[in-house]
């Protein structure tokens, strides 16, 4: 018993590197929205490539520790606090036991990492412990009140001195789709530097983006398998970005996918951010 | 062979399309018993997905496959079913028959089921005649309860848990459609045949 959720903010989840391999099965893969910035946390305190982190949405989490341990906060720029004391982020800290460390708001982005050294012991499901929102195949989503076991620390490569992320710029570029035929003549080149907001519903199943409408033909497509980073036109004409929890088949045809390197972008952004999609 | 098309989705992932839904299992059954390195093989309505491998690797399996080539027909399944429910005499409207055949129809039928999607645990199953479709409800349930068994087009489902649905419900079944604990978690993956037994 090691660590309890005091408040867990609007959602937290356990998230490793998902579950692939279950779509046929309807289960969605799952797994740490913003990669680069899980496998951060993970690398500063040591930790294993498949260790379980927290992930929040927006409103961080606070925890009390109930004996010493070593985090470390990533992601989203948010303030830190250790009993009222500031902690850094993107450094592994270690705090004694009985300790309250609140993981503040998201300042800028939407979604902050926690990873602690020795991971996060829960029973995987299907192989991997993160959770899915779609299904909720996984571990519960964090509940006040519940209670993390962190293993011990190993004796790991000491991690990096010093941390640089580079910020990004709101682009997402877009590969040709297998239906980049169901798109009206015109309407590919027309997605070149075009200029779309991120919409309240987006979640870790998809950015849904609001703009100009993209011209599409009329019609239903028999449903498909998708894949992370689809970009799916229903009739609306307003793209969907699939994202980690996306559902394994859908029927809207996906014109474009999103170039796997910006996807971790995808889960920082929030609704009414900017973004610019380029084709060339 | 027939028209079988290989369409990028990305430089690791490809759709094979196929035409039906059968071929589709038949594809993604025998690739997965060949073990092909793909994360993910996802059959569906008329296509095999093809996730994390490179597509000319999947081009290449495929001039080694023929409609023929399926892997062993899966085990049979009877799933109890209450048929209770609401949206039977509207089956019984479009199929121009009574209540009463269409309960006989569907529980005297052997379904496959033919791939998953929407929910874990949710099969779309085939084997209704081709004759017997129905359309969805025009406006879907807020809420369709779980193991409600379903039918829309020509396909049959049960909603392993409670979620919005349009398909017409027939009846209800207790069976766990879905259990993660399980080795097989899915009680009907693709492969699987059904045959609907009526409980009193």
């Amino acid at each position: 018993m090691s660590i309890e959720v005091l408040d867990p903010g609007p959602l937290s989840t356990l998230q490793d590197l998902g579950r692939p391999g279950w779509a046929h099965l309807g289960v969605a893969r799952a797994g740490a929205l913003d990669r680069g910035a899980a496998a951060l946390a993970r690398r500063l305190v040591g930790g294993a490539i498949d260790d379980a982190v927290v992930e929040t949405t927006l409103g961080g989490i606070v925890l009390r520790t109930r004996r010493a341990v070593t985090l470390a906060v990533t992601g989203a720029p948010c303030e830190v606090h250790a009993d009222g004391h500031g902690l850094g982020t993107g450094t592994p800290v270690t705090v004694p036991a009985d300790t309250v460390v609140t993981v503040g708001p998201a300042r800028t982005g939407v979604r902050s990492y926690v990873a602690f050294a020795g991971g996060i012991d829960v029973a995987p499901v299907l192989g991997s412990r993160s959770t899915d929102t779609l299904a909720w195949v996984g571990p519960s989503r964090l509940a006040a009140g519940q209670v993390l076991i962190i293993g011990a620390a190993g004796q790991w490569p000491e991690p990096p001195a010093a941390v640089v992320v580079r910020r990004r710029e709101p682009v997402l570029r877009l590969r040709p789709g297998p239906r980049i035929d169901w798109l009206a003549p015109g309407a590919w080149a027309a997605l070149d530097r075009a200029t779309y907001a991120v919409a309240p519903d987006s979640d870790r199943i998809g950015l849904r983006l609001d703009g100009p409408p993209v011209e599409r033909r009329a019609g239903e497509l028999p449903s498909e398998g998708m894949v992370l980073g689809a970009v799916q036109l229903p009739p609306s004409g307003q793209p969907v970005v699939f994202l980690a929890d996306h559902p394994p088949t859908g029927g809207y045809p996906v014109v474009a996918v999103v170039e796997d390197a910006d996807l971790d972008l995808c889960a920082q952004l929030r609704p009414g951010d900017q973004v610019v999609l380029r084709t060339a | 062979m027939g028209a079988v098309r290989v369409v990028r989705v990305s430089e690791r992932a490809c759709l094979v399309e196929l035409g039906d839904a059968v071929a589709a299992a038949s594809l993604a059954g025998w690739a997965r018993s060949l073990g092909m390195a793909a994360d993910d093989i996802v059959p569906a309505a008329s296509t095999v997905l093809f996730d994390g491998i490179d597509p000319s690797d999947v081009e290449a399996a495929l001039r080694r496959w023929t409609p023929d080539a399926t892997a062993q027909p899966g085990a049979v399944v009877r799933v109890p079913v209450t048929y209770d429910g609401p949206d039977l005499e509207q089956v019984a409207a479009h199929w121009r028959c009574t209540v009463d055949d269409v309960i006989v129809l569907h529980a005297s039928t052997e379904f496959t089921a033919v791939f998953c999607g929407f929910a874990p645990g949710f099969s779309y199953l085939a084997g209704l005649p081709t004759d017997r479709t129905v359309p969805r409800l025009a406006t879907p349930r807020r809420r369709v309860a779980p193991g409600s068994v379903a039918l829309a087009d020509g396909w049959c489902g049960i909603y392993p848990t409670a979620s919005p649905g349009g398909w017409l419900v027939i009846g209800t079944t207790d069976a766990p459609l879905w259990d993660a604990e399980r080795e097989t978690p899915a009680l009907l993956p693709p492969g699987t045949r059904v045959r609907f037994e009526a409980t009193q």
